[in-house]
């Protein structure tokens, strides 16, 4: 897994490019069980994110990170901002004293445990947990599998699919109760949406 | 008047943001400093970290300021304004579980009378505790 600035960049906007394309998804998503603001809250944070490629680019990876952190806290508008910012400034804070590869998975996991934090939620309430703990569990248990990448994405897609049946208990869904029975969470789809972009993004470069 | 406790009301609707700053202003006057902020960067209904931290720079006392919000997300955000404030400030803002408008003006009786951070946070909090 190489990580050159220029990759990096790239695999930013290409995550940036598809969180942007499946807003209309994630907010016909969000319209089922929640205010219906996901997708449009999700395209301002990655559009302002694209906007800063050039000073993200020129950054070293763990400060890169830290900076899609905090453009995300400030532009995305909704509680996802705060999940995904707490989630790549972890993952920024934690690559600073870490490696990659090889310390894949407790880099995702800091991430991952702020998000919980954040949220004050654990897995099984159907929200992006649901589909961020499957993934560091694969990242954990088939670290340095040569087909991690492909791996890593069947992971993504079937526990976003598996928040459908789930009762939510935390954020807005909650409030629908039972109702929120059948529809599979946002948040869950569109950490599966960028999840995918970047393994894609990886496999390409 | 920055010896009061500030109050910062943050609704997902900005008329609702408003609306309870206002009230609260007709009920304890203007002895102190009260700062809202509602609505997304875009204008729609939603939270905004940047515009909270602009809020709680607004309702700014050295006693401190508590922030009074509507639903999760306000909570969410509100949070993550406050730990990125300077680290001198983290301390003396806190985020009420309190319902917003009931909150709000609770909080802001008890900080006209020169109560602590704790007094106004817990003035406002015992209204979710029955």
């Amino acid at each position: 897994m190489s990580l050159e600035p220029e990759t990096f960049k790239s695999l930013v906007r290409a995550a940036a490019d598809q969180v942007i394309a499946s807003a209309p998804e994630l907010t016909a998503l969000d319209q089922a069980i929640g205010d219906g603001d996901h997708g449009a809250n999700m395209k301002r944070g990655f559009e302002a994110v694209l906007g800063k490629l050039e000073v993200i680019g020129a950054q070293p990876l763990d400060e890169a990170l830290k900076t899609i952190g905090r453009t995300l806290v400030m532009t995305v508008g909704g509680a996802s901002g705060p999940l995904y910012g707490s989630f790549f400034m972890a993952v920024g804070d934690a690559l600073s004293k870490k490696r990659l590869p090889e310390d894949l998975a407790e880099v995702f996991g800091r991430g991952v445990g702020a998000v919980s934090a954040r949220g004050r939620s654990q897995p099984g309430e159907k929200t992006m947990l649901d589909v961020l703990f499957p993934v560091l569990e694969t990242l954990k248990s088939e670290a340095g599998h040569p087909n991690l990448i492909e791996r890593v994405r069947v992971t993504a897609t079937e526990a976003a699919a598996r928040t459908a049946p789930m009762l939510a208990t935390k954020g807005r869904a909650s409030f629908l109760g039972r109702r929120s029975v059948g529809h599979v969470d946002p948040g869950a789809r569109s950490s599966c949406v960028l999840l995918h972009a970047v393994c894609d993004s990886l496999e390409v470069g | 008047m920055s010896d009061l406790v500030g109050i910062v009301i943050v609704s997902h609707s900005k008329d609702i943001a408003k609306g309870t700053a206002d009230m609260v202003r007709q009920m304890v006057g203007s002895k102190i400093k009260v700062a809202f902020c509602g609505g997304n960067p875009d204008g729609g209904l939603g939270t905004d970290v940047s515009g909270i931290i602009q809020a709680i720079d607004i309702a700014w006392s050295p006693k401190g300021v508590v922030i009074l919000v509507d639903l999760g997300g306000a909570e969410t955000n509100s949070e993550m304004a406050v730990e990125m404030l300077r680290p001198e400030r983290r301390d003396l803002v806190v985020v009420c579980n309190a319902p917003i408008v009931e909150g709000a003006v609770m909080a802001a009786t008890e900080a006209a009378g020169g109560s602590s951070l704790e007094q106004v946070r817990a003035a406002a909090e015992e209204l979710s505790a029955g």
